[in-house]
């Protein structure tokens, strides 16, 4: 089945309109509702449309980098985000904030630098299982 | 900087699996990585026992949150036992896998998903909340689906589906019993949870879910009636999986059990105890049924899992601090011997070329080191003296006595004779009757083993051969230490003062 020439232009729009949703629902986790988990999926939405409307290799091309990267990215960032607390003598995960607001973010800290890795980690496992599925189709 | 001590065993698995995740197209590095890895988790959970030994409970609330809001981790003697044998067979296991595991699955992603195995182990053994319990479960869950079914063979996938299925049942059990628990006491910290519980407000739905967790911890164990899983599907991966997963895995839900009848649910003790009974000595029977009738190694083994597991349970029905100390040296001896067998089981498949017994033959005279190998493992499995199952049974069975508990009592001796008699058939079918002629051929095919390999593969089976002599020969050390262990547990009142009690750090 040949894919609708609307569908695929449209894709191409609609992908970095849902990177920048997923951007803000991401930023915002940590006060508001929204959060890296969300965040992720609604950015592999947007490939995961490229995907589907145009072709895996264009999602692929979007990414830049191998899906898979993004999962120890992630991890690490969690696990990260966990030990700076163990320098100030706190419990693991204790959460510490920048004492001044960054843009984007606004306040940024542990629980943010968690959020931003389980965004990453989350976007990583979705996209991979996307394409892993996708190209056995075809 | 500073770092407490009980979180350093989960912390060095994930960065080591998340280390090789990083490096999954070198296979060389994703070895040295994974090595290096094993032995710092065994150095931290040494060092969490040897505290935990000298100083007390150490506990953790993540995030600062004090307890019971935040997520606790707790760890008393028996988590730091068991910690520490997780790591243990980590180590062990990584050593068998660089002989064992070919270049392919290492690619694959075996080594990091061995230590997100071992890192959702740790974490069930140290976590002091109970929904994080379930977390826990989902990690390990996750990791040992993807190390079962790696190789993708039609026959792994159909053992793995059978597992991750009733897997999946027996944790919606979990989370529907946690789910009424908080609903009805409002609180997860299982400290917490067992304070609210000793008010005695709620026995009848105490009660209720009590049994519910029985079915999710039972499956999770093996434990009759729900043990299915684990003989049609543990046979199907490479032997270093199995392994791990025998050692580890349904240990998981004994030591869920034991947490829980000696914090939570300690009341209805008579009811639950007898229910625990009943299992145990059902679990044992049908377990070393199942076994007497195989003749695949890893079937006959896996069926064995699950008859000892028997043996644990009826530890914890009879509820006394020796049968509980015997239950927890029973589990440590189990992860040695146990594993000891499936590793000379792998030998044995890489000699021979196969793992059904009726094709071997003759390997006494012509391997006496791997013949000597299975030996000593075997007869500690069937309980001769002096070596470890023996004093495992000893303090069961002298524990069963004492309470008057006949039935399991002779239950327990005559599967253990069973058991005795299954190891034999292994023995005479593999390493005395001389080989059958048409099998020889495909002996003759199999290459000689390397260097390295016979190291691997060797090393480990040897240190958890000596593991088994020396548990039983310094019996009288080893059961003094898992009596304060034991006493620990039957007297909850130290844990929930120091869960509780503002214990920062």
């Amino acid at each position: 089945m040949r894919p609708s020439v609307i569908l695929k232009i449209g894709a191409r729009y609609m992908q970095p309109l849902l990177l920048l949703a997923s951007i803000f629902l991401m930023s915002r986790g940590h006060n508001d509702p929204g959060g890296g988990f969300v965040g992720g999926l609604v950015a592999s939405t947007g490939f995961a449309l490229l995907a589907f409307a145009d072709s895996v290799e264009a999602a692929k091309k979007a990414l830049r980098f191998d899906s898979r990267s993004f999962i120890p990215l992630g991890l690490t960032l969690a696990l990260g985000s966990g030990i700076i607390a163990f320098f100030f003598g706190k419990p693991f995960m204790t959460g510490y904030w920048l004492p001044f607001t960054i843009p984007i973010f606004k306040y940024f800290g542990v629980p943010a630098l968690f959020d931003l890795g389980v965004y990453f980690a989350v976007l990583g496992v979705t996209l991979t299982i996307i394409f892993n599925a996708a190209t056995q189709e075809e | 900087m500073k770092i407490p001590l009980i979180i350093l065993p989960l912390l060095i698995p994930l960065a080591t699996a998340l280390l090789g995740v990083a490096l999954r197209r070198h296979a060389a590095a994703q070895r040295i990585v994974s090595g290096i890895g094993s032995l710092a988790g065994l150095a931290a959970a040494s060092a969490l026992l040897y505290t935990v030994a000298t100083q007390g409970i150490q506990v953790m609330q993540a995030g600062d949150w004090p307890a019971p809001f935040g997520i606790t981790l707790a760890s008393d003697l028996l988590s730091a036992i068991l910690a520490f044998m997780t790591a243990f067979t980590g180590c062990i296991v990584v050593l068998y896998s660089f002989g064992s595991i070919n270049e392919d699955k290492t690619l694959f992603g075996y080594y990091p998903f061995t230590h997100f195995l071992l890192f959702g182990v740790t974490g069930a053994f140290l976590t002091g909340d109970i929904f994080n319990l379930y977390v826990w479960f989902e990690v390990l869950l996750t990791a040992s689906f993807i190390l079962l079914t790696l190789g993708g063979s039609l026959k792994q996938i159909d053992g793995g589906l059978k597992y991750v299925v009733l897997n999946l049942i027996s944790s919606l059990f979990f989370l529907t019993a946690t789910g009424i628990l908080y609903a009805t006491i409002g609180t997860l910290n299982m400290a917490d949870i067992a304070t609210q519980v000793a008010l005695g407000k709620h026995k009848t739905i105490m009660l209720t879910i009590s049994l519910m967790y029985i079915i999710a911890f039972g499956t999770k164990a093996a434990l009759f009636p729900f043990f299915f899983w684990l003989p049609a599907s543990y046979h199907t991966a490479p032997v270093a999986v199995t392994t791990i997963f025998s050692a580890l895995l349904s240990k998981v839900g004994i030591y869920v059990l034991l947490r829980i009848f000696t914090l939570i649910f300690v009341e209805n003790t008579a009811f639950i105890d007898g229910l625990l009974l009943i299992l145990a000595g059902a679990t044992m029977i049908v377990g070393v049924l199942g076994a007497v009738a195989q003749t695949d190694v890893r079937r006959l083994l896996a069926f064995h899992i699950v008859s000892q597991i028997g043996y644990m349970a009826m530890g914890l029905g009879l509820h006394s601090a020796l049968a509980i100390a015997g239950t927890i040296y029973f589990i440590i001896h189990i992860m040695c011997a146990k594993s000891a067998l499936f590793l000379v089981g792998g030998v044995m498949r890489r000699i021979t070329g196969t793992f059904d017994l009726n094709k071997m033959g003759n390997l006494a005279r012509t391997r006496p080191a791997l013949a000597v190998a299975f030996f000593v493992p075997a007869m500690a499995l069937a309980g001769i003296p002096p070596l470890s199952g023996f004093w495992g049974k000893f303090q069961l069975v002298l524990a069963g006595l004492e309470l008057k508990s006949y039935a399991i009592v002779v239950v327990a001796l005559c599967v253990s004779a069973l058991t005795l008699f299954s190891m034999v058939k292994i023995w005479n079918k593999a390493f005395w009757k001389p080989m059958p002629p048409d099998s020889e051929a495909a002996m003759a095919a199999m290459p000689p083993m390397t260097g390295t390999e016979l190291v691997c593969m060797g090393a480990p089976i040897v240190i958890l051969g000596l593991c088994t002599v020396l548990m039983g020969i310094f019996c009288q050390p080893v059961v003094e230490f898992l009596m304060r262990a034991s006493e620990q547990l039957l007297n909850p009142a130290e844990y929930i003062r120091v869960v509780l009690g503002g214990g920062h750090i």
